[in-house]
């Protein structure tokens, strides 16, 4: 006879994706070096800001970018323009990265550098605002792009993207003269579903805001090379 | 259509928990999930992809039983505990600030799994059919 049975698991349903990231995120470490996940919906100025932001830290960080597209390679060649290494990582249907496609990406960056010699690695990911949240690739921290023409409503149309950023780069703030928009409205929209992240007003255009955030970058980057001198948590008293 | 990814992600999981059987094969009737209101998954869409996904694997038959938890958040200013609401910004009702604390919500998580465990087969002859077919996440 065949005895009905029940295991508890309480196991994440995206544990798979989610060992991957941690193994990830261990050679990151290894390699001493800041991954960056950086997301929005189409259009918000992803590749745009950070095309201005790999020329203005070129010379203060070695970097690289594996770069998420549905189809094209059309942001990779954009920002292999601006002269730093740039993986295409076509995604085909799927619409966000997962953990497995980054470390396929790692793989095709390993045969052109050692990722060692590197000390931020940016992973653009596809433009969508619902899924990238939930798939972590692992890197260190989120980050967040709201353009000032998507509306003030959209962190609570897609709270989830919201809360898990670690930084909100609210994008595009030249235009704001020419739109009925209030940008401290989308700032405290930002807030209600997340207290404590880093909000900055960025233009890729004017320029506006860009030291402020790559001085948030900065702080990053150091917070975590501070990281393997610190003592370990275990044993403490 | 993310949930399709999600699928994939849980065969994979329900691969793993399937080997720690091994040799004998469990038949899965039904696996019990716990989705968070305040997550990217939409139930009835995870339940859709589910029953494409395990036709003809060793999961065919089994059903995906959801149970949604609600979002709940602690209000950090006064500790009482409330149902946060997109109409209202997220805020806490009592004290009109924002999400801090999320108490429930996030959940993505195989709570249990039910099913039956053949008897190890006399001699190695194990039906090729009962074989995983687990599509990998990458």
């Amino acid at each position: 006879m065949h005895m009905p049975l029940e295991d508890t698991l309480g196991l994440n349903l995206l544990a798979a994706n989610q060992h991957q990231a941690e193994h990830n995120r261990d050679h990151f470490d290894a390699w001493n070096l800041l991954c960056l996940n950086v997301m929005s919906s189409p259009g918000a100025g992803k590749t745009s800001l950070l095309e201005r932001s790999l020329a203005a830290l070129a010379g203060e960080f070695a970097m690289a970018v594996l770069e998420g597209d549905m189809t094209t390679q059309l942001d990779a060649q954009r920002l292999e323009a601006v002269g730093v290494p740039v993986v295409p990582i076509t995604t085909g249907r799927a619409c966000h990265l997962d953990a497995a496609m980054v470390s396929g990406g790692l793989r095709l960056l390993r045969q052109r550098l050692d990722p060692a010699s590197l000390d931020l690695l940016w992973v653009e990911n596809v433009g969508n605002l619902v899924c990238p949240a939930e798939f972590e690739v692992g890197e260190h921290r989120k980050v967040a792009l709201l353009s000032v023409t998507e509306g003030d409503d959209k962190p609570l149309k897609y709270p989830v993207m919201f809360r898990e950023a670690d930084c909100v780069l609210i994008t595009k703030v030249d235009l704001l003269p020419h739109l009925p928009v209030e940008v401290e409205r989308i700032e405290a929209h930002v807030r209600q579903v997340n207290p404590h992240c880093a909000v900055i007003r960025v233009s890729a255009t004017s320029g506006e805001g860009l030291a402020t955030w790559h001085g948030w970058l900065r702080e990053q980057r150091a917070a975590l090379a501070a990281v393997p001198s610190a003592p370990p948590l275990v044993g403490v008293a | 259509m993310h949930e399709v990814d999600m699928t994939r992600c849980l065969l994979l999981s329900m691969g793993e928990w399937k080997q720690q059987h091994a040799p004998r094969q469990p038949r899965v009737s039904t696996v019990h999930l716990q989705v968070g209101a305040f997550t990217c998954v939409e139930p009835d869409q995870l339940v859709f992809t589910w029953e494409a996904a395990v036709q003809g694997s060793w999961l065919a038959g089994a059903r995906l039983a959801i149970e949604p938890v609600p979002l709940l958040g602690r209000c950090v200013l006064c500790s009482s505990t409330y149902a946060p609401l997109q109409e209202q910004g997220y805020r806490s009702p009592c004290c009109n600030h924002p999400m801090e604390e999320i108490v429930s919500g996030r959940e993505l998580r195989i709570r249990s799994v039910e099913y039956a465990l053949d008897d190890p087969p006399a001699n190695a002859s194990l039906p090729s059919s009962s074989t995983s077919t687990c599509v990998p996440c990458a």
